[in-house]
């Protein structure tokens, strides 16, 4: 008994180090999102490009959608730009690529996208950020995969890397683009 | 008289209130509903600094969410109808006080768990150093004849060179 009790703060200790352990290799700057498995936010945006449509949240049903926030002032969102062109190039007929600009001026928007390419079906406009705040979005760029039915399925923040475009977005795209049986 | 100064000081720092992010132009004109909405931002997390509240943070992101709190508390909402439509959004992390419930109550019982465990070990403690000073084996024992005839040739010894 004796022995067992002077073991007792080891035993504590190990616990405790264990759990600060694997906080070492988490992101504190992640937050879990309590909108997934959820219906996406109800909402309207105007267009940002005159030429191309805005969004809101019928524009999802029926069809697998990526919902990428992004600024022109936002430097990840460049990182991760050029894996978008690549997706609406290669993958435009599984995914539906949207785009909602947050916390920017129109314009400067528009010249963004004309210097680096234009890979969105379709842009929404967020002047307010009112609707980024129903998506849960706390900073730029955040990356959301909707499935046919309207239901947020994934949420990325942080810029895309290719990692995680092949392992995980690509793979989720093709899962809910099956037919449900 | 002198030494009041700074005891009034003191006090004046003690109670004052930490200067906030909080904008003149965010006010409501209502003064009810801005003490509403600041008790209600200084418990919402910025979810950009993380440690800091709505109101305590200069993130572009503590603004909008001020500016959210105020607009629904306009619109008549209750101090927790604003807070459960910011937490359907952001999750319960945004809260600064963590809620009291099954998935939290190691974290609420953690403390003072381990307050009566070490106020246990102290008792423990105590009442055993007590317990061996009252023993008689704590006074010391007399030599026995061996042991007086050991010391006796030990210190012999030291004196024959």
């Amino acid at each position: 008994m004796r022995r067992i009790l002077y073991l007792l703060p080891v035993l504590i200790f190990l616990v405790v180090a264990g759990f600060f352990f694997k906080g070492l290799f988490m992101d504190p700057s992640e937050v879990p999102s309590p909108l997934i498995s959820q219906p996406a936010p109800d909402f309207d945006l105007p267009p940002l490009n005159p030429e191309k449509p805005g969004f809101r949240t019928a524009d999802m049903q029926g069809r697998v959608t990526l919902v990428n926030f992004f600024a022109s002032w936002c430097i990840p969102c460049r990182v991760e730009h050029p894996l978008f062109m690549e997706l609406a190039a290669q993958h435009a007929d599984e995914v539906q690529l949207v785009g909602i600009s947050y916390k920017d001026k129109p314009e400067d928007s528009l010249s963004w996208l004309s210097r680096l390419g234009d890979p969105y079906a379709r842009i929404g406009h967020d002047e307010t950020t009112r609707v980024a705040i129903d998506w849960g979005v706390y900073g730029v760029p955040e990356t959301y995969l909707v499935d046919p039915q309207g239901i947020i399925r994934y949420k990325h923040v942080g810029p895309i890397d290719r990692h995680t475009m092949d392992n995980t977005i690509l793979p989720m795209i093709r899962d809910l683009s099956k037919p449900v049986s | 008289m002198a030494l009041r100064i700074p005891l009034v000081l003191a006090l004046m720092l003690a109670f004052a209130a930490p200067a906030a992010a909080v904008q003149p132009d965010e006010f409501l004109p209502d003064p009810v509903q801005e003490q509403r909405a600041r008790d209600i931002g200084r418990n919402l997390r910025c979810l950009v600094c993380q440690n800091e509240s709505i109101d305590d943070s200069d993130a572009p992101l503590a603004r909008d969410l001020r500016l959210l709190v105020r607009e629904r508390i306009q619109q008549g909402e209750s101090n927790q109808e604003v807070i459960d439509f910011v937490v359907a959004r952001y999750g319960e992390y945004v809260l600064l006080k963590p809620p009291f419930k099954a998935s939290t109550y190691v974290l609420w019982f953690a403390p003072p768990f381990f307050f009566f465990i070490a106020l246990l070990a102290a008792f423990l403690y105590y009442r055993r150093s007590r317990a061996e000073e009252a023993l008689p084996e704590a006074q010391p024992q007399p030599l026995t004849d061996a042991e007086r005839r050991r010391l006796a040739a030990l210190l012999d010894n030291d004196k024959a060179p």
